[in-house]
């Protein structure tokens, strides 16, 4: 019996790892990220030279051996800067859709479970956030605290938070109007309790998949202040500041914007299609065309 | 309809009051009063509290705030701290930038978008839509700062067949098209992008609906049966979408017209925070979002106007 | 002479599973056949494959002749001027099957105007007569209403004016009453009856209620797994039926009261419908029935004489070996 029982969840398992193989969102999407990740690790204990280390003989070089993005106009080597812009970039991703999770995700599901008038004032506070988009909340919130790394990530996560609630009260809603949560009730079970056993895991897959691509939104954003001047201040490498100041020697080596842009380009979409490779999972898995 | 139509105008006006009190507050909270900021660190504390009393910013916080919300309904925007030039006209004159640029990226933003949605969705399943549907899911990771860089070192370096940056102002009306035509493909390629997504994933719901297989069941091809039925239906979620790019659009401008230096509100705006200077900031982000509150009731209003479901629910 | 002739219907799963394997059925001009089974037996997307309208994802083999015509061999063009006029087909759900945002009258008068040619006018008129004739209150003005201002019974009214409206050959009914109140659906089937026998045109009614089938049909297909199963007159095969399967659902329909809801499940018979696929080799039907023996992990072929046919190696006339000799 036990046996039967180990051989189906094995056999489950395999089966969930061969419909990820073939999904090619999840795959190309899960790739990227990894590389993506990866380089950031890799960042942390070496780098082909210093991030920070000019090189007053060597500004604006062309690609090379010794140098493969070339040198910026410091004579900094770029691509130690591109790897060392990943962890700004994957910190920012995180700390802002944390954020916004932790917040938007339980607003949700008290919107949700209690109806009425805390759902009203839930969904009015988010209506009033949505009113601000992420770059025109992370400009207020710079113009305040000043241009800081935390302060557009704080800024981002703020203003992701209404799309979370939104997510999660619709998704919620729909599992509390279900027959197994009416039993449950029937039951005596305490609203929390259904929110655990039942709620969570249900709309976790939504909630995951939601956070993959507003993962990638943020690291759009963060580099999008950055660029602005109002993100991540140089000489810390970041790809959003790295565009600023390849910007300005546009006309010397047009390649210095390019390779943090790659960079993005290649975050963005790897965290878009993962998150979309999980969307497409879970429908498939509920029997739904995608 | 129309007790409908007050409620929503109420919850926007709601929101539109917090959002006012929470820019308020955010601005507020900055350490240094306005007047130490504009004269600097070696004024005297005489000259600041002079400064402070003449600009009001010695009152306490919720007088400061009425004073602004009263003059923001009067349609008086005050004057700016830094150059003491009144900001209603700056504002004025900066959408004579921005709004083109945003219209002019509207309309290249639909006719990327229809497209290219409309192909990846026909075609789904088949190598062409999924190449489309590729095409549009790598215009999205772009970023709009990259692809105007891009587009800068392609147009405006290697072939020098637009300007680069700046703008020459209305009174030269071909030099100030030219100047926007980069900018404008910019923001309306990223954005029209996007918007396939919505188009296809709106359409291809249409392709599988119940009511376009009994209008072929009629006798119409898929074409005939997708223009009739398909696209009124396909409008419904397609209006939303119109509504958010275009707030999406407003956010975008501002980065566009930093990579552009065009002397639109965004670079308004960004100039206004770095030289701290706050009622700008205030007023241009206060009016963002109310444009953006207003076009998500359009949007919502335009339900009504599509689906005679929701029209007669609006009715009870 | 043979209306509609189905031969060898095979319509498969991407992957290539089975959902019809094999179906033949005639429906003969201005015939009426009952087509029964419990959901899931591949009745429905029988009727889709004749129509050409299953999704891009199912393919079907086989051949389906109009007439002379093999229309999986016709041109898409051909197919579009059969559908709604000499073909027409009722669907399930009327509240999903008709345009939540276009006036039910432009919906009924669109089928007159791509085959008839008529004018928006004209159409408009013709649509207000066809909802008379489908005897909804007040036609004019239903003419202008949207689906949902009307009833569950009075949409599918208008889908069969949708189905009538150019006069077609056949009408394929696809469980025209399932999702309708027990209280209209009589009525609505008793319409049903009255514009086919008006009309002139051949049925092919989907359902699983036999009351039904046995007031208003010539002759009777019963599908199971995918497969046809048994074939034959009404008036036998709802009196003495031969496979076990058509005796199963007439139990059923004898055992349940007249207003329990028809929502498919029949408890005369053992364990359900299983999922596609996870039907068993051989006589698709054999896991659940009381008849079976080794002899039926071989699949029976469909056998008997010119009017009455069956699948199975031990039709109830018979007696079963093994149980007989005892």
């Amino acid at each position: 019996m036990t046996v039967v029982v180990v051989e189906a969840a094995g056999a489950r398992s395999r089966a969930g790892l061969w419909r990820w193989a073939r999904n090619p969102s999840a795959v190309v999407g899960g790739t990227l990220v990894g590389l993506v990740v990866l380089t950031a690790l890799v960042s942390l204990v070496w780098t082909p030279y210093p991030p920070l280390a000019v090189d007053p003989s060597h500004t604006l070089a062309r690609p090379s051996w010794a140098h493969l993005f070339g040198t910026d106009e410091y004579g900094r080597d770029v691509l130690s800067r591109v790897m060392a812009g990943s962890r700004i970039s994957l910190y920012a991703g995180v700390v802002s859709v944390l954020v916004a999770t932790a917040v938007g995700v339980p607003a949700g599901l008290l919107a949700a479970e209690r109806g009425g008038i805390p759902a009203q004032v839930v969904l009015r506070l988010s209506d009033i956030l949505y009113a601000f988009p992420a770059l025109l909340a992370a400009i207020t919130l710079s113009a305040a605290l000043g241009a800081s790394t935390t302060t557009a990530m704080l800024a981002i996560g703020i203003a992701f938070i209404p799309v979370f609630v939104r997510v999660t009260r619709s998704n919620a809603l729909v599992v509390l109007g279900s027959d197994y949560v009416l039993a449950a009730r029937a039951y005596g079970r305490r609203p929390l309790a259904i929110l655990r056993r039942h709620v969570l895991p249900n709309i976790a897959t939504t909630v995951i998949a939601q956070m993959s691509l507003l993962f990638s939104l943020a690291i759009l954003a963060e580099a999008g202040l950055d660029y602005l001047g109002l993100g991540t201040t140089p000489p810390t490498a970041s790809w959003g500041n790295m565009i600023e100041t390849g910007q300005t020697y546009l006309s010397q080596d047009p390649l210095l914007s390019v390779w943090p842009g790659i960079a993005i380009f290649v975050a963005v979409l790897g965290f878009t299609l993962l998150g979309e490779g999980i969307a497409e999972l879970r429908n498939a898995r509920l029997g739904r065309s995608a | 309809m129309i007790s409908y139509l007050a409620r929503r105008v109420a919850i926007v006006l709601v929101s539109l009051f917090g959002a006012s009190v929470v820019v308020f507050a955010v601005l507020g909270i900055l350490p240094g009063s306005p007047a130490q900021v504009i004269l600097g660190t070696q004024a005297t504390p005489q000259a600041v509290r002079q400064l402070s009393a003449q600009l009001g910013t010695n009152k306490p916080l919720w007088v400061q705030y009425l004073h602004w919300a009263h003059g923001l309904l009067l349609g008086q925007l005050g004057r700016s701290y830094v150059s003491q030039q009144p900001i209603g006209p700056q504002i004025a004159r900066a959408l004579t930038v921005t709004g083109p640029l945003v219209l002019f990226a509207l309309v290249i933003g639909a006719l990327v978008a229809l497209p290219l949605g409309l192909g990846a969705a026909l075609y789904n399943g088949k190598v062409s839509g999924t190449f489309l549907g590729a095409l549009s899911q790598v215009g999205i990771a772009v970023p709009t700062f990259v692809g105007g860089i891009l587009l800068i070192i392609v147009f405006a370096v290697a072939l020098p067949v637009f300007p680069s940056s700046g703008f020459p102002g209305w009174s030269q009306p071909g030099q100030a098209l030219r100047s926007l035509v980069l900018p404008a493909i910019t923001l309306g390629l990223v954005e029209g992008a996007i918007l396939s997504r919505y188009v296809r994933a709106s359409v291809l719901d249409q392709l599988h609906s119940d009511y376009l297989r009994t209008a072929r069941s009629k006798g119409l091809s898929r074409a005939q049966a997708l223009w009739h039925h398909g696209m009124r239906n396909a409008m419904v979620p397609l209006v939303t979408v119109l509504g958010l790019e275009l707030a999406a659009l407003i956010v975008g401008a501002i980065i566009v017209e930093n990579v552009f230096s065009l002397p639109g509100v965004g670079q308004l705006l960004l100039n206004a925070v770095d030289n701290r200077d706050l009622l700008v900031v205030q007023d241009i982000v206060i009016l963002v979002a109310a444009v953006v509150l207003v076009i998500n009731l359009l949007v919502d209003l335009s339900y009504h106007l599509l689906d005679p479901r929701v029209r007669d629910e609006g009715q009870r | 002479m043979t209306l509609l002739s189905v031969r060898d219907l095979t319509v498969s799963a991407p992957g290539g599973l089975a959902l019809v394997d094999g179906v033949s059925l005639d429906i003969e001009k201005g015939e009426r056949v009952g087509l029964i089974g419990e959901s899931g037996s591949g009745k429905s997307l029988t009727a889709l494959a004749v129509m050409g309208l299953l999704g891009e994802e199912l393919k079907a083999t086989g051949h389906v002749f109009f007439g002379n015509e093999d229309l999986f061999a016709a041109s898409e063009r051909r197919r579009c001027q059969l559908r709604g006029d000499a073909i027409s087909m009722i669907f399930q759900e009327p509240m999903m099957a008709l345009n939540p945002t276009m006036r039910v009258g432009k919906q009924v008068g669109e089928t007159l105007r791509i085959h008839r040619g008529l004018g928006r006018r004209a159409a408009a008129r013709a649509a207000v007569d066809l909802l008379g004739r489908v005897e909804l209150p007040d036609p004019q003005r239903c003419a202008m209403m949207y689906p949902h201002e009307l009833s569950g019974g009075q949409r599918q009214r208008v889908m069969m004016a949708i189905a009538i409206s150019c006069d077609p050959d056949v009408v394929l009914a696809d469980e025209p009453t399932t999702a309708l109140d027990v209280t209209v659906q009589r009525r609505v089937l008793e319409l049903l009856d009255r514009l086919v026998a008006e009309e002139h045109c051949a049925l092919l009614l989907i359902t699983h209620d036999l009351a039904v089938v046995s007031e208003m049909c010539d002759r009777v297909v019963t599908m199971y797994g995918g497969r046809v199963v048994e074939v034959g007159p009404a008036a036998r095969m709802l009196t003495s039926p031969a496979h076990p399967y058509t005796e199963a659902l007439l139990e059923t329909s004898l055992a349940v009261s007249v207003d329990a809801p028809s929502d498919g499940v029949l408890p005369a018979i053992a364990g359900s419908v299983p999922a596609a696929g996870a039907f068993p080799t051989g006589c698709p039907f054999r896991d659940r029935c009381p008849r079976r023996t080794e002899a039926c992990e071989v699949t029976p072929p469909l056998a008997g004489d010119g009017t009455h046919a069956v699948a199975c190696w031990w039709p109830i006339a018979q007696p079963v070996a093994g149980t007989s000799t005892r």
